[in-house]
């Protein structure tokens, strides 16, 4: 501050130096003297009087109804520029929002999916697998009850197969002898040969 | 000045009667007339610059808002928080003196900002304002800033007065700064001219050697610009300044 203040002051010194030389060297100037120093001179006193007059009433026009007015303009716009970035960045909030919302969503969506199709699957898995059970045991069941009818049939073809040997023995034994023969003897002799071949 | 043309490069700061009788019993020279010019300008500058109040500025409307920010935090960035109470003032301050300065330069105006009684009298107003408000916020601590902090209580004799001296020398270098610009400016102004007339006596030569003062006129011109703008600042910052010393606790 004091090299600032002894620098102003030099060049302050320095310029009235430069005026009053100049003053000087004007042809003719020196002579009246400086029209502002003419303090005897009721006009260079009246210019304070009215200029603290016309100062005070620019002030009061500036201070009351002048700057104010710059000032709402300036507070109104500052105040639209903060309102329209708040609503700016509520929306950007609320979209966000959106979307993960929607996210969530699709999560849950695919998550729910995912355990609906499982539970098909295994619900298919089993109803297959109880279905072949049952086809097994109905196969199984047919199968027996073929067996048991081919052992059945079987059976009564062999037990006939006896009385057909006996009936052609006795017939054989009729033309080879001309005497008939008795059943009960040739039924003996099927009988016990059937045995020794064990046709059965 | 043989041939009696002589150009009195003083006779621009003399003061005349406005209306003849009358202006000389209110003492109402062209000094206040061209004070009333400034502020109407300045007021009609921000009245139809902000009448349109909207939300996208036009030009004028852009540049009375530049006036008001680079006011306001020149105000507020200097003084401190309390710079918003002083605002409107260094406003008017900066804008009376900035309009006075440039109406000035106005061919075959007046610059009432070169008359010592007018820049004395704004000076002498900020220095008043500034012991009232420190003398407000500070009561009568403020007279503890006449000696230095940390300084030996044995150079107390030496210090005090030359703070003192310092403190009571601000308006006469508020003032006496703004006054001499001013009047320095317009008496080159009329030297310069002068020669073109002295030049023009010497026939077709002079004609042709004329061009140099006029040039240096024009560049003057300029100067006188920078310098019109620059002295409002001056006195507008100092101003600031002398406010912040005023309301630092």
């Amino acid at each position: 501050m004091g090299v600032i203040t002894k620098t102003v002051r030099a060049g302050l010194l320095a310029t009235v130096c430069g005026v009053s030389l100049l003053a000087v060297s004007a042809p003719g100037a020196y002579a009246t003297g400086m029209p502002q120093l003419d303090f005897a001179n009721p006009l260079v006193t009246g210019q304070v009087m009215w200029g603290a007059i016309i100062f005070f009433i620019f002030y009061l026009v500036l201070s009351k109804a002048m700057l104010p007015g710059v000032a709402r303009v300036l507070h109104d716009r500052s105040q639209r520029i903060t309102g329209d970035l708040e609503v700016a960045r509520s929306a950007k909030q609320d979209a966000d929002k959106a979307v993960a919302e929607l996210q969530q969503a699709r999560k849950d969506a695919m998550a729910e999916a995912q355990a609906h199709l499982q539970k098909v699957l295994d619900e298919e898995h089993r109803a297959a697998e109880q279905q072949m059970q049952e086809i097994n045991a109905r196969l199984a069941s047919e199968i027996a009850d073929a067996e048991k009818n081919v052992a059945a049939e079987k059976a009564r073809a062999l037990s006939a197969l006896k009385e057909i040997a006996a009936d052609t023995t006795q017939a054989l034994v009729q033309r080879l002898t001309g005497v008939a023969p008795d059943a009960q003897l040739v039924a003996q002799s099927v009988e016990s040969a059937s045995a020794h071949r064990s046709i059965i | 000045m043989a041939g009696g043309s002589s150009i009195n490069v003083l006779e621009q700061f003399e003061l005349h009667p406005v209306l003849g009788g009358l202006g000389e019993a209110l003492r109402f020279s062209q000094s206040p007339l061209y004070m009333m010019a400034a502020v109407c300008l300045v007021l009609a500058f921000l009245y139809f610059g902000m009448r349109p109040a909207a939300v996208v500025p036009g030009r004028l409307q852009a540049a009375a808002e530049v006036c008001y920010e680079f006011i306001h935090n020149m105000a507020v960035d200097t003084i401190g928080p309390e710079g918003a109470a002083f605002f409107p003032f260094i406003f008017t301050l900066f804008f009376f003196i900035l309009a006075g300065n440039y109406i000035g330069l106005l061919p075959f105006s007046f610059t009432f900002t070169s008359h010592i009684a007018v820049t004395f009298a704004m000076a002498f107003m900020v220095f008043l304002l500034t012991v009232v408000v420190s003398l407000k916020v500070q009561g009568l601590r403020f007279f503890a800033h006449f000696m230095p902090d940390g300084a030996s209580p044995f150079l107390a004799p030496l210090l005090i007065p030359i703070e003192i001296l310092s403190f009571l020398s601000r308006p006469v270098s508020l003032s006496i700064r703004l006054f001499a610009n001013m009047v320095a400016g317009h008496v080159m102004f009329d030297i310069f001219a002068s020669f073109v007339i002295m030049l023009a006596g010497f026939g077709v030569v002079g004609d042709v050697f004329a061009i140099g003062p006029i040039a240096i006129n024009v560049a003057l011109m300029a100067l006188e610009l920078l310098v019109g703008v620059l002295q409002a600042y001056v006195f507008a910052i100092l101003t600031c300044i002398y406010l912040r010393e005023a309301v630092a606790h």
